[in-house]
C-alpha cells in the first residue's frame, strides 16, 4: 500500500466533502434532529391507562387497591361499579383500556391463607396500551398489598407477581429507542455516503480518470471507507451527547466501549455502501439497492422488535445482520453497563463483518471491465 | 516484431460486447515519438480499441504490447507510462486547477519538488497562473481541455492517449491544442489521437482509418492520399468509409 497516494486521496474527499453545499451540515443536522424528534414521537410508553373497578369486596384493602391505582402515574380509575357488565361498557365506549375486578371476599380469602384470584382484563384493540397497562395495574397492587401487610403487621397469602422489568424499569421506551436511534442514524449516514460519492463519480467520469493511473485498487477503497469513520464518529458524538444533555441517559457502561463498536459498525456500514456501488452503474441504482438492506436491516435486527419474539427460522437469519450485533452491544452497555469482556462475542461478529465487506469492497472495484 | 522503436503493437485485437463485435481483429503498430491520428466515424470502435489499450477494458481475443508491457496480463504496469485524456471531461469539478493536477501526479508517483517544478511550468507556458486557485468547473470548457492534456501529461509519460481532445473546441483553441501536441511529442511522447476533424489528421505522421471495427486504411496522410488519388484527407475518408454500416 502506498501511504503518499492513500493521502492524497484522502485530501481529496475531504476537499470534496468540504465544497459539497449540504453533506457536511447533513452529517451534523440529520443526527440532531433525529435525535430531538424521534424519541418523542415513537414511544409506546403508555400514561392514562383507564381502569374500571369492580369492587366486589367493599373492604379497606379493596379501597386503598382502587385509590392506589388511582394515584400511580400511568394509571387513572375511570369508574367504580357493582357489575362486570357496566364495567364492559365503558371499556366499549372506549373510556377505559382494562377491567379490575375485586372477588368476594378478598381480603378474608387473602387472610386465611387462600389464593384468591383478581381479574384483570385489558382491552386488546390497542394491544400495547391494554398490555402495559394490565402490567402496571398488577405491579400497582401487588404494592399496596404489600405495603398493607407492612402497615397491618399481618402476613397475607402469597400473591403472584408479574414481570418486573429490570433496567427500564417502567419501559420507558425513549431509554430503549436511544441507543437503536444511534443505530439507525449509523446504518442511513454511513451506508449510503460512500455508495453515492463512489457511484456520483461513475456517473460523472471522473472514476475512469482515476482507472487509467496506477492508482492502487486497495487505496483507492480506503479513501471511500476512511472519511466515514470520521463521520461515524461525529454521527455517533452528537447522538451521545443529546442522550445525556436532552434525555439525561448516559451508557451505564464506558463510552469508549459504545465508540469501538461504532467504529466497526461505520466500517461495516460504509464497505457494504461502496460494495454496492462497485455493483451499480447509477444513482438510482445503487438507492434502490441500498434502501432494500436498509429495510431488513431496520426491520430484523432487534431494532424495533425483540429478536426473541421472531420465529425461529428469522431468527436464524438475523445472525446474518450486522447490525444486530451493534444494537445488543449498544442497549446492553447503554442500560446494563456491560463491557467489552461481556459482549465479545458481537465484538467479534462484528469486526469479522467489517473485515469481510471491507474485502469485498476492494474485490469488487474493478479498474477494468 | 516488437523492437525498441515500437511503443505499441497489436494483433488481432477484439472486443465483443454479446453479440455485437465492436472492435474486430485490428493489427497495428506505433513507432517512439510518432503522432499516430486514429480515425473513425462515430461508433467505428476507436474509443473501445482505446480503452483497451490503456488497460481499462479485456480484449475478448488478440494481443499485443503498449510501453512494453502485455495488455491482457500487465495493464497495470501499463499504466504507469502512458496518459490518457477521455473524450468527456473528467477531472474533478470541484477541485481548483492546483489540485486536480497535484492529484494526478501525485499517484503517478512523481516527487512533491518536481510536481512543484512542472505544474508552475505549465502555468507559464499556458498562461494560466491565474487560475491555479479556481475551482475547475469555474474555467471556460477550451482551458479545461488544456488542463485536461496537462493532467495527462505531466508525469512525461511513454504515450499520450488522447480521446477526441479538440471536439467542440473554437479553430483558435484546436490550434493552441495542436501546438501543445507538438511540444509533447518533441519532448518525446507518442501521441495517439482520435479525431473527426480530417485538417487534424493531416498534422499526423500516420493515420489509420477504422470502420465498422476494422482497420481499412493505414499509412502516412500522403501515402493515403496517392493510394486513393484523393487531394485531402477529407476524400480519402470519404472512400474508405463509404461502405459503413455503423454511424450515429
Amino acid at each position: 500500500m502506498d501511504r503518499r497516494i492513500l493521502k492524497i486521496l484522502l485530501k481529496k474527499e475531504v476537499a470534496l466533502m468540504k465544497r459539497n453545499a449540504i453533506i457536511p451540515r447533513l452529517i451534523v443536522v440529520m443526527p440532531i434532529l433525529v435525535m430531538l424528534i424521534i424519541p418523542f414521537v415513537t414511544t409506546l410508553d403508555v400514561k392514562n391507562v383507564g381502569v374500571a373497578v369492580v369492587d366486589n369486596d367493599h373492604t379497606q384493602l379493596s379501597r386503598r387497591i382502587i385509590a392506589d391505582m388511582d394515584a400511580s402515574e400511568h394509571l387513572s380509575v375511570v369508574g367504580c361499579h357493582f357489575s362486570y357488565d357496566e364495567a364492559l361498557r365503558q371499556i366499549e365506549e372506549g373510556d377505559a383500556d382494562a377491567i379490575v375486578t375485586i372477588p368476594e371476599d378478598y381480603l378474608n380469602d387473602l387472610t386465611n391463607g387462600n389464593k384468591p384470584e383478581m381479574d384483570l382484563k385489558a382491552n386488546g384493540v390497542n394491544a400495547t396500551k391494554g398490555m402495559l397497562g394490565a402490567q402496571y395495574a398488577t405491579m400497582s397492587i401487588a404494592n399496596t398489598i404489600l405495603r398493607w401487610q407492612e402497615e397491618q403487621g399481618v402476613s397475607l397469602s402469597q400473591h403472584d407477581v408479574s414481570t418486573i422489568n429490570l433496567y427500564n424499569r417502567h419501559l420507558d421506551f425513549r431509554i430503549y429507542m436511544i441507543p437503536a436511534l444511534i443505530v439507525v442514524l449509523l446504518i442511513i449516514i454511513c451506508g449510503f455516503l460512500p455508495a453515492l460519492n463512489l457511484v456520483s463519480e461513475k456517473e460523472s467520469g471522473t472514476i475512469e480518470a482515476m482507472n487509467v493511473t496506477p492508482v492502487g485498487r486497495l487505496e483507492f477503497v480506503l479513501s471511500k471507507l476512511i472519511p466515514y469513520w470520521v463521520v461515524g464518529i461525529i454521527v455517533v458524538t452528537v447522538g451521545i451527547l443529546i442522550g445525556w444533555l436532552v434525555y439525561g441517559l448516559v451508557p451505564e457502561g464506558s463510552v469508549l466501549d459504545v465508540y469501538l463498536a461504532a467504529i466497526l459498525f461505520s466500517l461495516v456500514m460504509s464497505s457494504l455502501g461502496v460494495f454496492i456501488a462497485n455493483m451499480s452503474a447509477t444513482i438510482l441504482q445503487s438507492i434502490f439497492t441500498m434502501f432494500a438492506f436498509i429495510i431488513v436491516f431496520q426491520l430484523m435486527s432487534g431494532l424495533f422488535t425483540p429478536i426473541a419474539s421472531m420465529p425461529q427460522w428469522a431468527q436464524c437469519i438475523t445472525y446474518a445482520i450486522p447490525p444486530r450485533y451493534f444494537i445488543e452491544i449498544m442497549r446492553s452497555v447503554y442500560l446494563k453497563g456491560a463491557s467489552i469482556s461481556d459482549l465479545w462475542g458481537q465484538y467479534a461478529a462484528l469486526a469479522g463483518f467489517a473485515l469481510l465487506l471491507c474485502l469485498v469492497a476492494a474485490k469488487t472495484y474493478r479498474k477494468r471491465v | 516484431m516488437m523492437d525498441k522503436d515500437t511503443v505499441i503493437s497489436v494483433k488481432d485485437l477484439t472486443k465483443k460486447f454479446g453479440n455485437f463485435t465492436a472492435v474486430n481483429n485490428i493489427t497495428l503498430q506505433v513507432r517512439r515519438g510518432e503522432i499516430f491520428g486514429f480515425l473513425g466515424a462515430n461508433g467505428a470502435g476507436k474509443t473501445t480499441a482505446m480503452r483497451m489499450l490503456c488497460g481499462l477494458s479485456y480484449p475478448t481475443s488478440g494481443s499485443g504490447t503498449v510501453a512494453g508491457y502485455d495488455i491482457s496480463r500487465d495493464a497495470e504496469e501499463i499504466k504507469r507510462h502512458i496518459g490518457y485524456m477521455s473524450q468527456k471531461f473528467s477531472l474533478y469539478e470541484n477541485l481548483t486547477v492546483w489540485e486536480n493536477l497535484n492529484l494526478f501526479a501525485t499517484i503517478y508517483g512523481m516527487p512533491s519538488i518536481k510536481i512543484r517544478e512542472e505544474i508552475d511550468k505549465a502555468f507559464e507556458t499556458l498562461g494560466m497562473k491565474d487560475l491555479r486557485n479556481v475551482l475547475v468547473k469555474e474555467i471556460p470548457l477550451g482551458w479545461k481541455q488544456k488542463l485536461a492534456f496537462t493532467a495527462a501529461t505531466l508525469h512525461v509519460p511513454d504515450i499520450v492517449f488522447l480521446d477526441e481532445p479538440t471536439g467542440g473546441v473554437d479553430p483558435a483553441t484546436r490550434r493552441k491544442f495542436w501546438e501543445m501536441i507538438y511540444r509533447a511529442s518533441s519532448d518525446g511522447m507518442t501521441i495517439f489521437i482520435t479525431t473527426h476533424y480530417l485538417d487534424e489528421a493531416e498534422y499526423c505522421h500516420r493515420i489509420s482509418i477504422m470502420v465498422d471495427g476494422t482497420i481499412k486504411a493505414l499509412d502516412s496522410p500522403e501515402g493515403l492520399k496517392q493510394k486513393y488519388h484523393a487531394d485531402t484527407m477529407d476524400e480519402v475518408f470519404r472512400i474508405v468509409a463509404k461502405d459503413a454500416q455503423r454511424f450515429d
